[in-house]
């Protein structure tokens, strides 16, 4: 423990003297090479995260956490879980226990927030006007069609109503950009010489990302997850993504991802680790552009598939339950 | 000078000798830097084996609206041997399937297609080949394969719509190993079905640059009276800008699944 945080304290200023170096990586690593002769990055990556979008107030403009602080942060969640754990008396039955929630130690990133520009940590002012709806757990919205969101729903009167999540159009981790969630942040990135596939395990996602400089598709060609390019800047890996839909947020409840120019960043900074850097530019959404930056840790093990619309009893059940409650509902011999 | 058309002579030699081979000879495929045969690229079945795995004729489609286009042309089959060795009662069963098709099939419903129908439906897949973890990719469904070149002794941990993928080599054959595949797949468009028992083993060789001999050899002791093996070739998609866009089709099966319990309108 104590040389642990002797460890962090002098990377600390390690980072604090590097500022431009992302935290705890060793500037002089060099990623090992794929058959291609390009940085490889292949493998199962977790995004999982424990560090907020946005730095708290207290924090002002510190950048990192400070070793005291790391300390402190770990007790207070280490005395939550222990609080809240085996206690079902949420109202109802709950949604997830401890058993389902991944994250990381704290130690793991210290920095206070995953927004990295601009540089106070803080999303930019939303534009008026933009659309802005979120879903939850909790009871349906108010809202209108079409639905962005990926959680929750407007109303049980069709599945349009309900999210993209819930209807297995869009995983609520594996939107482009991604963001770590409750569970399942997994991606495993595939490569051979002219493409480069991210699959998010969420909905069976795999994204492909041609680096053979080909043009893109045409304008009015969009796509759930949009027309990714790929190039190679040094040894990051850099996609351009447009061509979204309008059926889907920019990002964190608001705008028309038609809307949004999406720039994702990879970079190898250690054997066990990638960065996954993103910006998004949506200047109907958002006043500026703003960049996020996300650890990805690798695993050594398999993903799994997740058949989303295979197994969607949800949105039978809740739609019918609905239809028994209004007392509309007509079973299969018309009664 | 001369030495270059010396060999541009002897190269034109060796191509029409080539000419009179039944198989390909060794070199004349693409490889990866590891020397392995490179199966990275789009492919495609062509040919009626989604619609019916055995040779049959013309017969009408399920839908009056659609006319021609819906309708089961003829096609030659591609079991060798000509039929499936069904067990008596699960022939029946294939029969029940074919005579429900529509209501039956999970491909009508946007469901993952299994292995091996997914390489035959008439939609392409893309191969993306590592030497240790190669995906499959294929444009229906959104539906993905990872096979594990470097896992042997990796067993099926929980059934999966797309089965539990173990590839190794053959010389330049590339062998997948398909286990612990959903009961709930189809073969083809004529109701041929198989058990949760399955196993499938895939052959995939290279046959030039642009062809794959593909086999797929299956075995379920609960449905067939013996192991059976289909055979066919996959071609590259060739046009140079070839590429698989997005296909959530998801997104247009909703109303089939679930507009019986849409909200009914105010008259």
């Amino acid at each position: 423990m104590n040389s642990r945080l002797i460890t962090l304290a002098v990377s600390m200023t390690v980072a604090a003297t590097l500022t431009a170096q992302t935290f705890g990586a060793d500037s002089n690593y060099i990623a090992p090479r794929n058959e291609w002769g390009q940085p490889d990055l292949r493998g199962v990556w977790n995004f999982s995260t424990n560090t907020p979008l946005e730095r708290p107030a207290k924090y002002a403009d510190q950048e990192y956490l400070t070793a005291d602080q790391v300390a402190m942060i770990r007790e207070e969640a280490l005395a939550e879980i222990a609080r809240s754990d085996g206690n079902s008396d949420q109202g109802g039955v709950g949604g997830y226990n401890q058993f389902w929630i991944e994250g990381v130690p704290i130690e793991e990133n210290t920095r206070t927030s995953l927004l990295i520009d601009p540089p106070n940590g803080r999303m930019p002012k939303r534009v008026a006007g933009a659309p802005v709806a979120f879903g939850g757990l909790g009871p349906d919205i108010q809202g209108e069609l079409p639905v962005r969101f990926t959680v929750g729903g407007i109303g049980k009167d069709h599945p349009e109503q309900r999210g993209l999540s819930e209807r297995c159009l869009m995983g609520f981790n594996s939107v482009p950009p991604f963001m770590p969630s409750m569970y399942n942040n997994n991606v495993q990135l595939f490569q051979n010489k002219d493409h480069v596939v991210i699959f998010n395990e969420m909905i069976h996602e795999a994204r492909i990302v041609p680096i053979d400089g080909r043009s893109r598709l045409p304008a009015d060609v969009e796509q759930w997850t949009g027309d990714s390019r790929g190039h190679w800047e040094g040894d990051t890996l850099v996609v351009e993504t447009t061509n979204f839909t309008g059926k889907t947020q920019s990002f964190r409840g608001t705008g028309v991802s038609s809307d949004m120019h999406l720039i994702e960043r990879f970079t190898r900074v250690s054997d066990d680790q990638v960065n996954y850097t993103f910006t998004v530019n949506d200047l109907k959404a958002f006043e500026a552009p703003f960049t996020v930056e996300v650890p990805m840790h690798k695993m050594e093990e398999e993903l799994y598939e997740y058949a989303c619309h295979e197994g969607n009893y949800g949105m039978v059940n809740i739609l019918r339950g609905q239809r028994i409650e209004d007392g509309t509902y007509i079973d299969a011999s018309g009664n | 000078m001369k030495a270059i058309l010396k060999n541009v002579v002897m190269a034109a030699g060796l191509a029409c000798s080539m000419v009179a081979l039944p198989a390909f000879a060794q070199g004349d495929i693409p490889r990866t830097p590891d020397g392995k045969p490179d199966f990275n690229g789009i492919w495609q079945a062509l040919g009626t084996a989604h619609l019916d795995l055995e040779t049959h004729a013309a017969r009408p489609g399920p839908v009056v609206e659609m006319g021609a286009l819906a309708a089961f042309p003829g096609g030659m089959g591609v079991v060798e041997g000509g039929k499936i060795p069904y067990k008596p009662e699960a022939l029946q069963q294939k029969l029940e399937n074919q005579e429900n098709w529509l209501q039956r099939d999970p491909l009508v419903a946007c469901k993952l297609p299994g292995v091996p129908r997914a390489n035959y439906i008439p939609y392409p897949f893309q191969i993306f080949q590592a030497p240790d973890t190669t995906l499959i990719s294929y444009q229906f469904a959104g539906a993905d394969r990872i096979v594990y070149m470097d896992k042997p002794d990796f067993e099926s941990q929980v059934d999966s719509w797309m089965g539990h993928n173990i590839g190794r080599w053959e010389g330049d054959t590339l062998v997948i190993t398909v286990t612990g595949q959903m009961p709930d797949t189809w073969f083809d468009q004529s109701g041929n079905w198989h058990s949760w028992k399955m196993s499938v083993e895939e052959r995939y060789t290279l046959m030039g640059p642009n062809h794959i001999q593909y086999e797929a050899t299956i075995t379920d002791p609960d449905v067939f009276e013996e192991p059976w093996t289909i055979s066919m070739p996959l071609y590259r998609r060739i046009e140079p800008n070839a590429m698989m866009l997005e296909f959530k089709c998801v997104e247009f099966v909703e109303e089939l699944l679930y507009g019986q319990y849409r909200k009914p309108s105010v008259e």
